[in-house]
């Protein structure tokens, strides 16, 4: 059993573990030292581990992301924070086309070692240029890793897990998610396989990252009205676990997915044309998606929770495709 | 130990045949995709490479072939990659604008302008932290000093002294922009100041003086500070085998070939070190057995079997590539 702590302090708690284990990792990233991180995940590291290791960056997402790749590449362990995914499109270059690319063109001459984490995500009043879920885009590129963790236990995790991987791994942290306390369970998790959150006969409801909490909220108002819903977790988005999202339509036959992205090319359009391809004979309907509305995100509160998926869309799609067995 | 001008006149022979051979068997279609030759630029990268260390690292743009061999790379290697071939330095991955030899530091081709700027102030700050006395040396040309990346990776470079020399070959071209129409201050080397980055000018064309500035330069970075280092050089074919070269004169590449870095060493070195003719054709002769022998190799080399597509994606097979 574990103890209870927060998505935040869980990563805090696995950076630390991560700097006094291995002199080789070091964290760099804008505001990471003196100011404790944006969210303050890194808060106290600075004191406690110098500012060689806790090093602040300039402005400069480009350079300090591409010299993460070039210092796992000569050796050592970065772990790259990049304040806000909303940034880290000044960084897209060194993601795509060095971090995601160097093994391959190199013909496997050369791997990069690296980790980078940076927050997602929109449900804080931040406005369209602070409020970006484009890890889909991320999950698009052959090359990286994709974690997205949802709970406590991911947050401690799959950093650990990602320091263990040859390859670049890109960690997004749902900004909603650093308060929220949960049981954290510090045994070594994996990078490939989903999580069945929540055990259901009725329907499937798919999901990752700061949709979690809500789908699980749903899943609860639909057990009042005696729809039992399953929750999957993919927790990775590359790879995709498959074998699990599978598995449980095979019992449910009904599914929908639950994505903070918008809906036009999003994550979940991936997940639906794989469950149709793979799974079609499971299906007993059509796969649902329960997105954002296609627009920059809006500041006013009541405009932005129309604009991103809530619970009362996840009973609407439940009730739909519950509806449609019927 | 100084090289000796006549070893870096054989070298810039070496590449400027390569490249000549390249440009063949891209025409007769066995070399695919862009081809970037670098013939009129020899003399930086023989003068520069001379100045390195075998533990220094490198990293080079999509015009590379001559920094490739000029840090002694195989031929046949590099041959086979642009012939794509399951024997080429990147297993038929990269083509010409990627060549990479892990064992040397040579730590590739770009082909993003200014992209690999960020990569190599990454290198140097491991071997920074890592306590080891390299220096990493980053190609780049004018164009590149126009790149937010350019100026990024300086800064950063600057602010936590790292030992990087940054080498920009000014051909005084960005394919067909010419410096003075894309920037605002043409003497490439007064840019750093801004940043606190010491810098300095040579004559690209003249290999001695190369080596001599990158010496001086490769001085100071391994001191634990970046350095400029501006080469003026010329590019007397096109920009790639793309371009019909619309922007310049024929006068002009004309007056540059006169400065040529192979005919001035070759004509000095008659002169004043008694080469001869014979000299010169001895030359030849041993390097074009070498380059006939790095294509037979690239011609019978096996082509990559397509079994390995998904190969060198990452370490190991993701899931959802194992799936159908
Ligand atoms: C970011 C980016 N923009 C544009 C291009 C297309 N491009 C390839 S080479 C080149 C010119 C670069 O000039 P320079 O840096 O002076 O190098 P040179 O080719 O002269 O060696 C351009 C515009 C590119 N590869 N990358
Ligand atoms: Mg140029």
């Amino acid at each position: 059993m574990g103890t209870t702590t927060t998505y935040r302090e869980a990563i805090r708690a696995s950076l630390r573990l991560a700097l006094q284990r291995d002199p080789k990792v070091f964290l760099m990233g804008e505001d990471v030292g003196r100011y404790g991180g944006a969210f303050a995940v890194s808060k106290g590291l600075l004191e406690e581990f110098g500012p060689e290791r806790v090093r602040d960056t300039p402005l400069s997402e480009s350079a300090f992301v591409g010299a993460g790749i070039g210092a796992a590449i000569g050796g050592v362990r970065p772990i790259v924070e990049v304040m806000t995914i909303n940034f880290s499109l000044l960084a897209l270059d060194q993601v795509v086309n060095n971090a995601a690319t160097l093994r391959h063109m190199s013909g496997g001459q050369i791997g990069v070692p690296l980790v980078v984490r940076m927050a997602t995500g929109g449900g804080r009043q931040m406005a369209a240029q602070h409020s970006h879920s484009l890890e889909g885009w991320y999950a698009h590129i052959p090359g990286i890793r994709v974690a997205v963790p949802a709970t406590v236990t991911d947050a401690f995790g799959m950093l650990q897990a990602a320091l263990l991987e040859p390859d670049p791994v890109f960690i997004f942290e749902h900004a909603t998610l650093y308060p929220m306390e949960g049981t954290l369970d510090e045994s070594p998790v994996d990078l490939s396989r989903a999580a069945i959150r929540r055990d259901g006969r009725d329907l499937t409801l798919i999901t990752f990252g700061g949709s979690l909490p809500k789908t699980l909220q749903a899943a609860e108002r639909l057990a009042q009205e005696g729809v039992d819903a399953e929750v999957v977790d993919l927790r990775m988005l590359r790879p995709l676990d498959m074998d699990t999202v599978l598995g449980s339509v095979a019992r449910t036959h009904r599914a929908a997915i639950v994505d903070e992205a918008w809906r036009t090319g999003s994550f979940a359009a991936e997940v639906a044309a794989r469950i149709q391809e793979q799974g079609f004979d499971l299906l007993d309907g059509p796969v649902l998606r329960v997105c954002s509305k296609e627009v920059p995100m809006p500041y006013a509160i009541h405009m932005e929770r129309a604009a991103l998926p809530q619970v009362e869309d996840i009973l609407a799609a439940a009730q739909e495709l519950v509806g449609h067995h019927v | 130990m100084d090289p000796s001008p006549q070893a870096m006149l054989k070298e810039m022979l070496r590449i400027r045949r390569f490249e000549e051979r390249c440009a063949e068997a891209y025409s007769a279609g066995f070399i695919r995709g862009f081809l970037h030759l670098y013939i009129g630029e020899e003399a930086v990268a023989v003068g520069a490479m001379h100045a390195l260390r075998p533990e220094d690292a490198v990293v080079s743009t999509y015009r590379e072939h001559g920094h490739a061999l000029a840090r002694g790379m195989d031929m046949g290697a590099i041959m086979a990659e642009m012939y794509g071939k399951a024997t080429g330095c990147s297993h038929g991955r990269g083509g010409s604008m990627h060549l990479f030899d892990a064992s040397r530091r040579f730590y590739g081709g770009y082909a993003i302008v200014a992209g690999g700027i960020p990569v190599a102030v990454g290198l140097a700050l491991a071997d920074q932290l890592l306590g080891r006395t390299n220096v990493t040396a980053c190609f780049f040309g004018d164009g590149a000093v126009a790149e937010g990346e350019f100026h990024e990776a300086m800064n950063l470079a600057a602010l936590w002294k790292l030992p990087v020399l940054f080498l920009c070959e000014n051909n005084l071209y960005a394919m067909g922009t010419g410096l003075e129409r894309h920037q605002a201050q043409t003497d490439l080397h007064h840019k750093t100041r801004g940043y606190g980055v010491a810098s300095e000018v040579v004559d690209g064309m003249n290999v001695e003086a190369v080596f001599a500035a990158t010496r001086r330069a490769v001085d100071v970075v391994r001191l634990g500070e970046p350095f400029f280092l501006e080469a003026r050089t010329y590019r007397f074919r096109a920009h790639s085998t793309a371009d019909p070269e619309l922007y310049r004169t024929k006068d002009e590449v004309e007056a540059w070939k006169a400065k040529d870095p192979i005919g001035t060493l070759s004509a000095w070195l008659k002169l004043e070190e008694g080469l001869t003719e014979a000299d010169l054709r001895r030359m030849e002769t041993e390097i074009q057995e070498e380059i006939a022998a790095a294509v037979a190799f690239a011609e019978a080399s096996p082509l990559e079997s397509t079994q390995e597509l998904l190969r060198h994606v990452v370490a190991a097979p993701q899931l959802q590539e194992a799936l159908p």
